[in-house]
Formats: C-alpha cells, sequence, structure tokens
C-alpha cells in the first residue's frame, strides 16, 4: 500500500507546456504546411499538454490502478458517444 | 531540500482511506465527478465537430474574428495556475503553510484573472457584432461577410458553438475560483490544513487542473484549427 517515489519537477512541466503552446501557435499560424497535416500535428499537441497535467499535476502517474481505470473509463465511453452521434449525423 | 529531490509519499494521504479502495471518500467523489464532466465536456466538443465538419460551407478561419494573441496569453495564465495550485500543495504536504496560502492566493488570482480577460473578450468580440446567432448587422464582421472574408451561411452555428463550449468553460473556471476562495478563507487561512490532512487541497486541485486540461483542448480546437 505504501507508494514512497520522487515527486515530479513541476517548474519542469510547466516548462514544457509553455514550449508547447508556443510550438502549437507557431504550428497554427507560421508554418506552410498542409491543412490537413495541421490538424493532426495540433491535436497530437493538446493531446500531449493534457497527459502533462493529469499525468503529473493530477498525479495520475503515480495513483493506484483502481483511481486510474476510473480516470480512463470515460474516455472510450466519450469516443462511443462521439463515433455515435457522428455516425448518425452520416447516416 | 527542493521540490525535485524530496522523496514523499504523496498519494498516501495521511487521512484513512476507505477499505477497498485505499482512497479517501472526498477524492473518490471528486474522481466520480470528474468522469462525470468528461461526458459533459464530450457532448460539447462532439456537437461541435459534428456540426463543424457537417457545415453547409466553410467556416470562419482562425484569426479573423477571434483575438488569439488575447487568449494565448489566457492559456498560458491558465497553465501557470495550474502550477500554483500544484506548488500549494506540495507545499502542504512539506507542512509549510505559509507557502500552501500564497500558492493558493496565487492561483486565485490566476483564475479570477482568465475570467476576466474571457469576459473582456466577449464584450470585444460583441462590440465587433459577433453573437451567439451570428453576425449583427451594420457591425464591422457584418462587413466581412459581405467582403466575402467570413462565410455568411455558418457564423450562426460558429456564434452558438463558440459561446456554448467556451461559456461552460468559464463557469467552470468561476466554480473554481469560487470554491478555492471559499477553503481560502475558511481552512487555510485559519491554518486547518496540515502536513497530516490535506484533503481539501488535494480535491480541489484535482478540479482545478481538470479544468486547465479541458481548456488545453478547447483552445487548440476552437482558436487554432
Amino acid at each position: 500500500m505504501e507508494t514512497a517515489h520522487k515527486r515530479p519537477n513541476y517548474i519542469l512541466i510547466w516548462v514544457y507546456l509553455a514550449v508547447l503552446t508556443a510550438a502549437e501557435l507557431a504550428l497554427a499560424f507560421e508554418l506552410p504546411i498542409s491543412r490537413n497535416l495541421k490538424l493532426v500535428l495540433l491535436l497530437f499537441l493538446a493531446v500531449w499538454k493534457a497527459l502533462l497535467v493529469a499525468l503529473f499535476f493530477m498525479h495520475l502517474k503515480f495513483e493506484r490502478w483502481n483511481l486510474r481505470i476510473m480516470a480512463i473509463i470515460p474516455l472510450p465511453l466519450a469516443l462511443i458517444f462521439l463515433f455515435a452521434a457522428m455516425s448518425e449525423h452520416v447516416w | 531540500m527542493t521540490h525535485a529531490s524530496a522523496t514523499v509519499d504523496m498519494m498516501q494521504p495521511p487521512y484513512p482511506a476507505e477499505r477497498g479502495l485505499d482512497v479517501y471518500n472526498t477524492k473518490l467523489g471528486m474522481w466520480v465527478f470528474l468522469a462525470s464532466e468528461v461526458m459533459f465536456f464530450a457532448a460539447l466538443i462532439g456537437t461541435y465537430v459534428i456540426l463543424r465538419f457537417g457545415a453547409p460551407g466553410e467556416w470562419a478561419r482562425p484569426g479573423i474574428v477571434l483575438n488569439i494573441k488575447v487568449t494565448a496569453f489566457n492559456t498560458f495564465l491558465l497553465i501557470c495556475s495550474s502550477v500554483s495550485m500544484v506548488k500549494a500543495y506540495a507545499s502542504i504536504q512539506d507542512g509549510d503553510r505559509q507557502k500552501m496560502r500564497f500558492w493558493l492566493l496565487m492561483t486565485i488570482l490566476g483564475g479570477a484573472t482568465f475570467v476576466g480577460i474571457q469576459v473582456y473578450e466577449y464584450t470585444h468580440l460583441v462590440e465587433r457584432g459577433f453573437l451567439p446567432s451570428g453576425v449583427r448587422e451594420g457591425s464591422e464582421l457584418a462587413e466581412l461577410v459581405a467582403q466575402g472574408t467570413l462565410p455568411a451561411a455558418t457564423m450562426g452555428l460558429y456564434g452558438s458553438t463558440f459561446y456554448t463550449m467556451t461559456g461552460f468553460h468559464g463557469f467552470h473556471v468561476t466554480c473554481g475560483v469560487i470554491s478555492m476562495t471559499y477553503l481560502f478563507f475558511t481552512k487555510a487561512l485559519p491554518g486547518k490544513y496540515t502536513r497530516q490532512d490535506y484533503r481539501g487541497i488535494e480535491t480541489v486541485g484535482l478540479y482545478w487542473h481538470f479544468v486547465d486540461l479541458v481548456w488545453i483542448i478547447l483552445f487548440t480546437i476552437v482558436y487554432l484549427i
């Protein structure tokens, strides 16, 4: 039950988040690349930032599995919901 | 000893955990609530995606209607407030009440400034003629629609989805600021948090980081794509 571990370097995570935000802005408005590639890269960066917040600020990286599962469960549910709504729209 | 090098038992709250779950009730309750919040925002984002990509015509390009620079600063501010929240949490874990109060106050100020900037953004957008129902006749944006810079067909969808998503997020930030202010005056200031019991800080911290996480996604899909 004891889970002693090193505390993450929060300032380093903050630097990562700031740099990734700057990269997003540069990607969105400066880089002359195709719109579809831009879309994929921007979503990738957003997910990367969201993961940093969830894993290190919300401490999911250090939590027990029962709590991690609770945090993960709504994600596939949200995707199912999204695809169901999209298929309804296409249909 | 720096935070980076300190070895602590972070996920082992000193307060007795519930049997079988190893988590105390308020923290478990917050995670269940956040799970429902994921579904709530998935509904909003899903609706936006369907309306945008199924729209009859082009969508306004980012940067024409919205002020990206101001919102980018606001995004950075929210990220900073997330860091100050986690620093408040780390401080009380170390038993440093003074630092905890300072970082919690910084988080409250960061959140309140975010909401203030969002109100400024809304006011500015409405002045330019961007409404939840679309573009106001005779406004600056109506001229851009007339010139063909903005698509007339989808401005109503754009306005309604923009204000719904960012408005609900702003409401969440406001709730977070009110909760933290309440905790600051009723628990943090009178010194009720100790290194043995800091449940309120951890629980409200989870909520605050979630609000930051949602904004990271919203900023990308609403302002950059």
